[in-house]
């Protein structure tokens, strides 16, 4: 299957420029560097002499380490700009910044930016390697790619993601995860539910797509909840009435869970509101794979980099 | 009889003048900066003649919606690039909008822009004035006094006026000045934040949204005010399917409303919009076919009167900025005229002949122009264009300041060769 497949010198923008076996060597890639993770000294010479700088145009604790990390663990030297506090501030256009990071010798850079689109610009006028790591409500393809390999690696193989529900509850409309992720489980075939007040769901959705008014109908018999981060600044926005009245009809709680299977797996990107969108509860759960989740995006990440900065598949 | 000073024949050509209902193959005389005569076969020796035949002449391309960027945003486009840009699109008069730094929202301002735009003297440059002081909205600008200084519409164009006692307060004032209120319809709330029409696409890419309902509202509303008020006002740049509907049942009974509409709109959707460049952010934004094919039936059947650009130059480096942080608009002045050529009357949506009104006379009846006719005695303003001319939009040859398009590397069919605006070629392919 892996014979011809690369992603060597690519661009990681996002799920769509990506076919089935491609994504496949990409999970195949991180399960066998989480086995490298799992040794006492962890760092592999695959991408020594390599440069990552971690460009962040906005802030992000979670990623910026993961990718940071996955860089480091693979012998590579990273820094991590945090772009808000450089010289962008000082009026630098982006193209600027880009090429001058670029005069610095560097192989690949991981973007996020608050607008949609930027990553895809840099593709288009630096020639590192460019790896999206979130922009805008656009898309962040690393954390699509961990989720589904957590689902492949807790739940279902990846020919068989077509016998799941899948259930995604929470903000969509802000969502570049949930864009992300409803991609990257549509190319498996997975069956795809979203609940959410209607103001935090598009108005024109893709057709394919199961909407419930009601979040006890997209949880119900799902094999998967992936819960979204509600951003606290949609009460200011007008979309919702309060954290209170958010958390009653929309949290996920264990009493709300046991409508799913039995054995569904809850997921979360990160970083939780206990007891907002998620029980506190439920986010500790045996069912809970949050943490999972984090470890799995350390190897993704490291998987993404080895492919496309070295072309190799696996390196032991 | 006065001396004749310069004559200049324009031999051949196929000559459409809409207003005069007329479309044949005949010569044109200009003498003294006047249209002297239009008939087949002209027997006199003039100072200059120009073999026009297998081109197509017509009055001189009339534009009221323009953004030259004078006073203040120089860097973007000035009256001169802005009048070489016009020349070569064909155009020999265009209205420049007052959404400058400052605002033109006084006489002082719409007196030196008059005189700014004799000086440059390539092209007539009318001046639009502000609607309300800074366009904010909030208190009426002079209207009076800028009417007197040469003002010939006014608008808050870029801004919707929420504020529906002082819209209609604008419309009462401006009564009795007889000039009309052009209006940028999009209600302001529903389109915070928004750089792209709301759509599947706009879902799929993550870009909020500007819902063509807020341009629906807004023209709503004011189709019920100029009703009110008993008085004229103009959409800008129509862009919604609904929004002709609702203007062509206001028509209908009626009430004295009239609408434009621009090229863009007429052909480009909102499949194009890639986030990752904002050539194509404009507002209001590019819609759906189904948008297109209506503002089509609108233009065809005299919902909408009258054609304009919108060239709204920027700055490329500006047009760099992540999509939603990008200013809105582009330059449409050397397309605007080969875009409606290729894209409806070459594959037989719309008469050239019905074109050409909506480029000349039309816009001229709207704002009470004295242009946009080859009667004899007019001022000779006066564009030759080769229909047949085959050409790839390189923005980076274009005459306006801003080298960017929504057309760049396209073939175009049909291209200005001619332009003469009182009697003197101003523009030569």
């Amino acid at each position: 299957m892996q014979g011809n497949v690369s992603i060597a010198g690519r661009d990681v923008i996002q799920i769509a420029d990506f076919d089935a076996d491609q994504i496949r060597l990409i999970l195949n890639t991180a399960v066998e560097l989480k086995a490298v993770l799992k040794r006492s000294i962890k760092k592999l010479p695959s991408l020594r002499g390599k440069a990552i700088v971690n460009l962040f145009f906005e802030p992000s604790t979670r990623t910026r380490s993961s990718f940071e990390l996955a860089g480091k663990y693979l012998g590579a030297d990273v820094i991590s700009l945090n772009a808000s506090t450089s010289s962008v501030v000082k009026g630098e256009s982006i193209r600027d910044t880009l090429l001058t990071i670029e005069s610095m010798a560097v192989d690949a850079m991981i973007i996020r930016h608050k607008s949609e689109g930027v990553p895809q610009f840099a593709a288009k006028v630096v020639k590192p390697v460019i790896i999206n790591a979130g922009d805008g409500c656009h898309a962040h393809p690393s954390q699509a790619l961990l989720d589904l390999l957590t689902i492949h690696q807790l739940k279902a193989p990846l020919d068989q993601i077509n016998q799941l529900k899948i259930a995604i509850i929470g903000d969509i409309l802000h969502s570049r995860v949930a864009r992300s992720d409803i991609e990257i489980f549509k190319k498996f075939g997975a069956d795809i539910h979203i609940a959410a007040p209607p103001t935090l769901l598009p108005r024109f959705a893709d057709g394919s797509i199961t909407v419930h008014d009601h979040v006890e109908d997209a949880i119900r018999d799902a094999d998967v909840v992936i819960v979204l981060r509600l951003q606290l600044e949609r009460m200011q926005a007008g979309l919702i009435p309060s954290e209170d009245e958010y958390s009653r009809f929309f949290g996920l709680d264990a009493q709300r869970l046991k409508l799913a299977k039995p054995d569904a797996l809850v997921m979360h990107p990160g970083p939780q509101n206990n007891g907002l969108e998620i029980s506190f509860d439920v986010n500790y759960s045996e069912q809970s794979a949050i943490r999972t989740q984090v470890n799995n995006g350390l190897a993704v990440r490291m998987a993404l980099l080895l492919l496309t900065l070295s072309g190799e598949k696996v390196v032991l | 009889m006065a001396k004749i000073t310069h004559s200049l024949l324009l031999r051949n050509g196929r000559v459409i003048d809409p207003a005069n209902g007329l479309d044949e193959t005949a010569d044109v005389l200009i003498v003294d900066g006047h249209i002297a005569a239009v008939q087949p076969s002209i027997e006199l020796q003039a100072h200059e003649t120009l073999d026009v035949s297998g081109q197509i002449v017509v009055p001189g391309l009339i534009d009221m919606h323009v953004h030259f960027r004078e006073p203040g945003q120089e860097y973007k486009e000035d009256f001169e690039s802005g009048s070489k840009a016009a020349a070569a699109g064909g155009f020999t008069t265009v209205a420049t909008m007052p959404n400058t730094k400052p605002v033109v929202d006084n006489a002082y301002l719409v007196e030196a822009m008059v005189d700014r735009a004799a000086e440059v003297g390539l092209i007539n440059i009318k001046i639009i004035g502000a609607l309300t002081k800074g366009q904010k909205g909030e208190q009426l600008a002079e209207m009076a006094e800028m009417s007197a200084a040469g003002a010939v519409a006014f608008s808050d164009d870029g801004h919707f006026v929420d504020n529906a006692k002082i819209f209609l307060n604008a419309l009462d004032y401006l009564k009795p000045l007889g000039k009309l209120a052009i209006c940028h319809e999009e209600e302001t709330m529903l389109v915070k934040g928004g750089s792209m029409n709301e759509s599947l696409n706009s879902t799929r890419l993550g870009l909020k949204g500007r819902p063509s309902i807020a341009e629906d509202i807004a023209i709503a509303r004011d189709c019920l005010l100029a009703d009110y008020a008993e008085t004229r006002v103009h959409f800008a740049h129509v862009s919604s399917a609904r929004a002709v509907d609702i203007i062509r049942e206001t028509k209908s009974r009626g009430v004295k409303v009239s609408a434009e509409c621009t090229p863009q709109h007429l052909t480009l959707t909102d499949d194009l919009v890639n986030p990752s460049d904002a050539t194509t952010k404009i507002n209001p934004p590019l819609r759906t076919q189904a948008d297109c094919d209506a503002l089509l039936e609108g233009l065809l059947d005299g919902t909408i009167d009258c054609l304009v650009t919108d060239h709204s130059p920027h700055a490329i480096y500006e047009k760099e900025f992540p999509y939603d942080q990008a200013p809105s608009g582009f330059p449409g002045l050397e397309t605007s005229l080969a875009v409606m050529l290729t894209e409806l009357v070459s594959k037989g949506r719309m008469p050239l002949n019905k074109l050409i009104e909506k480029m000349t006379i039309a816009p001229a009846k709207v704002f009470g122009l004295e242009a946009g006719t080859l009667s004899v005695g007019a001022k000779a303003d006066v564009t030759v264009f080769d229909p047949n001319l085959e050409w790839i939009v390189e923005p980076e040859k274009f005459m306006s300041k801003a080298k960017f398009s929504p057309f760049a590397g396209r073939t175009l069919k049909g291209r200005v060769t001619h332009t003469i605006c009182g009697g003197k070629l101003i523009f030569k392919l």
